[in-house]
């Protein structure tokens, strides 16, 4: 079926009249993002088009060095970490002024540490995590005040043992991932409570083998990716029922159009294809190469790049 | 600039002629004067003829059809831009035609970095078309400062786009900043409860709710909200997250009658729901600080329901007490470890398989703590994750 998952995302944004790709322009990036790494995870990356995805991320960084979801788009953290990610697939973030990338992100941190994501001022730790990835992958972590961003993050640890987007907030697997990627990436992932949080994570795997992000939610293709990426960094990956999580994942897959649902005989979308694959990347399926659990991107481009983020064993 | 005095004159002008087909659920924002009186007009005429027809017959514009923007005289003004899929797009891509529109004039208002109200009333129709469009929210915003905007008008347009789409990052944030300008929470309890009627698990809508108590300091009736809310779904994780959130924030958990008054109350929450993973995370939660084996009565307690009320919870519950036990007191240490390990196995073999990895692995690590020292224990099936459990106890120095 890789075949199949390679062939949609390829043909992907080349349709006319493609309404959905239009809606999602305020998130194109990402959406690059996505296509290219799964692809690439697929040893299919040769069939995008580098130079045209360049030039486009080159169209979108602005003045102060932060880049937008698309052309004309205002510049956001989470699109600056998209398009990082994807120059490191290409080894060619020089594309971008890094500088000024390093200059963007430094400036979203706030007095507690947190980051806003973007001059707007929302605060997340979902941004926390994109600011130290993208510093991570450029090489400048020194660049923040990491001593205090981590503060903030440990502030969000929930009674549950997980993390939410803010202080207070309750646990969610997105925000999990987002806060022990980010805790890898910082060194501190000893000040998580690794056997709370794997048993509050291992609690995601519902009877159907599938994970949801919260309690009492259904599942969704997605979550097997936060999930079990947060299990891996952690070390505690082995608490899920491998085979039906994989079973569920495998579920998910339209076998005529090629792609990955939210979970089982909906419409596929690119999202949850990566995660899908990726899911099934660190379930050890041997025809899809490693992923790394912290970044979710190909084992071998960090490694390039000389980048270990910690994992708990 | 030039334009802009004619841009304002016009604007009554633009609200007549620039009618979009209504739909009950439009914002009251939307609802431009003079419309209603000639609806009963237009509509006779429209089966049978073509929009051209019936246009050339009335001799005005239909105030029902929907007028692209390149098609207004008020707007001809501005260069439309169109979209830039960057250089040497692959393929063309043809949007819906009134998308393009909308957001080609956009474009062209960003350029020029138009502040006008007709800019306003456009970023309105474009958020309309894609409320994700966080581009078009900042403008807005720009918008609205630089127009000395009547912010209450724009908290009841932020309801009702709320309302429409609960569930976008985009559209609480704009909530909050308006909020925050108008420095007034009045409405907001009310508001958000009314979008958790809807969906009482909203994250955004939890998010903001949290946000607004904290720096408004309304801390005083949430509780009974939450009571409510618990009433109404006792699996309610984001409640049982609010619970201790208010809780946290108000009295705290140290002083032991009203840690108590949790303990009981998250008991008699699951005597009403045994399997409900909320109410079990929240008690283990509140007690493990303290210690689980350390509250009073709580064992015979949870043994009590054991018989009535049982559940994976329950036992893996009584699983965490016997740890905490064992961590904390030196007696009875083989009796103790003995039951835990037999919940272990239980739960692995039989009552929570898919997470029998989990309850092997705790199971083990009670085991090589708290397993007696003797070589007897060790020796005996070597492969077993939960140890001789069954028989006696080892013998112990």
């Amino acid at each position: 079926m890789l075949d199949k998952h390679a062939d949609y995302i390829a043909a992907y944004g080349s349709k006319k009249d493609d309404y959905e790709y239009t809606l999602s322009e305020y998130l194109r990036m990402s959406g690059i993002y996505w296509g290219l790494t799964v692809m690439d995870l697929m040893g299919q990356l040769t069939r995008m088009n580098q130079q045209e995805i360049s030039d486009f991320i080159k169209s979108c960084q602005h003045d102060c060095g932060g880049v937008s979801a698309s052309i004309g788009h205002d510049p956001h953290v989470l699109y600056t970490l998209s398009a990082v990610q994807i120059l490191s697939l290409y080894d060619n973030v020089n594309v971008l002024d890094v500088d000024k990338v390093v200059e963007y992100v430094r400036g979203l941190q706030q007095e507690d540490g947190s980051f806003a994501g973007d001059k707007w001022g929302e605060i997340d730790t979902r941004f926390s995590f994109c600011a130290v990835a993208t510093l991570a992958l450029l090489g400048r972590l020194d660049a923040i005040n990491m001593d205090k961003a981590v503060e903030f993050v440990l502030s969000c640890m929930n009674f549950d043992g997980g993390f939410g987007c803010r202080p207070g907030s309750e646990s969610h697997a997105g925000q999990i991932y987002c806060c022990t990627g980010f805790l890898s990436i910082a060194g501190q992932l000893h000040q998580v409570n690794a056997d709370l949080l794997g048993w509050w994570l291992c609690e995601r795997q519902l009877p159907s083998g599938g994970l949801n992000g919260r309690p009492e939610k259904l599942p969704d293709v997605c979550y097997s990716w936060w999930v079990l990426a947060s299990l891996k960094i952690i070390g505690r990956i082995h608490w899920i029922d491998k085979s039906k999580l994989r079973s569920f994942i495998l579920a998910c897959q339209d076998e005529e159009t090629g792609g990955f649902a939210d979970r089982p005989g909906d419409m596929v979308d690119p999202f949850h294809t990566l995660f899908g694959v990726a899911g099934l990347s660190l379930l050890g399926e041997g025809q899809i190469k490693d992923v790394n659990p912290v970044l979710c991107m190909p084992e071998d481009v960090l490694e390039r790049l000389g980048l270990h983020p910690d994992l708990l064993s | 600039m030039t334009s802009m005095s004619a841009i304002t004159q016009t604007s009554d002008l633009t609200n007549k002629a620039a009618l979009i087909p209504l739909a009950t659920e439009r914002p009251a924002y939307y609802r431009m004067s003079g419309i209603e009186e000639t609806s009963n007009v237009s509509s006779e005429f429209q089966e049978e003829r073509s929009e051209e027809e019936v246009e050339e017959e009335i001799g005005y514009e239909d105030p029902f059809r929907y007028v692209f923007y390149r098609d207004r005289k008020e707007w001809a003004d501005l260069e439309p831009v169109p979209q830039d899929d960057g250089p040497n797009p692959v393929v063309k891509i043809a949007y819906s035609d009134k998308f393009t529109d909308v957001y080609d004039y956009f474009r062209a208002l960003l350029k020029n970095d138009e502040k006008s109200d007709r800019a306003l009333l456009l970023t309105a129709e474009a958020i309309e078309l894609n409320a994700a469009n966080y581009t078009v929210w900042h403008y807005r915003r720009v918008l609205l400062q630089a127009l000395e905007k009547d912010l209450r008008e724009e908290m009841r347009y932020i309801t009702a786009i709320i309302e429409d789409q609960p569930k976008n990052y985009q559209v609480w944030h704009h909530r909050r900043m308006v909020v925050e300008w108008l420095n007034d929470p009045s409405e907001e309890l009310e508001f958000i409860a009314e979008i958790l009627s809807q969906d009482a698990k909203n994250y955004h809508a939890w998010q903001h709710r949290q946000w607004v108590i904290k720096e408004y300091k309304l801390w005083d009736s949430e509780l009974e909200y939450v009571e409510q809310l618990l009433e109404e779904d006792v699996r309610n994780n984001s409640a049982w997250n609010q619970r201790h959130y208010i809780i946290s924030h108000t009295t705290g958990y140290s002083d032991p009658a009203i840690l108590n008054r949790e303990v009981q109350y998250s008991l008699k929450q699951i005597k009403k729901a045994p399997h409900n993973e909320s109410v079990w995370n929240y008690l283990k939660g509140i007690l493990q600080d303290l210690g689980l084996s350390s509250h009073p009565g709580l064992l015979e307690q949870i043994l009590e329901l054991k018989e009535t009320h049982c559940s994976p919870y329950l036992l893996g519950f009584l699983v965490d007490i016997y740890e905490d036990f064992l961590e904390n007191t030196l007696e009875h240490h083989e009796e103790v470890l003995s039951k835990a390990l037999e919940l272990c196995e239980l739960l692995a073999r039989e009552k929570d398989t898919i997470r029998r990895e989990y309850w092997s692995y705790v199971g083990r690590s009670l085991q090589t703590k708290y397993g007696s020292s003797d070589s007897s224990t060790t020796t005996s099936a070597p492969g077993s994750d939960s140890g001789s459990v069954h028989q006696e106890t080892p013998c112990s120095s």
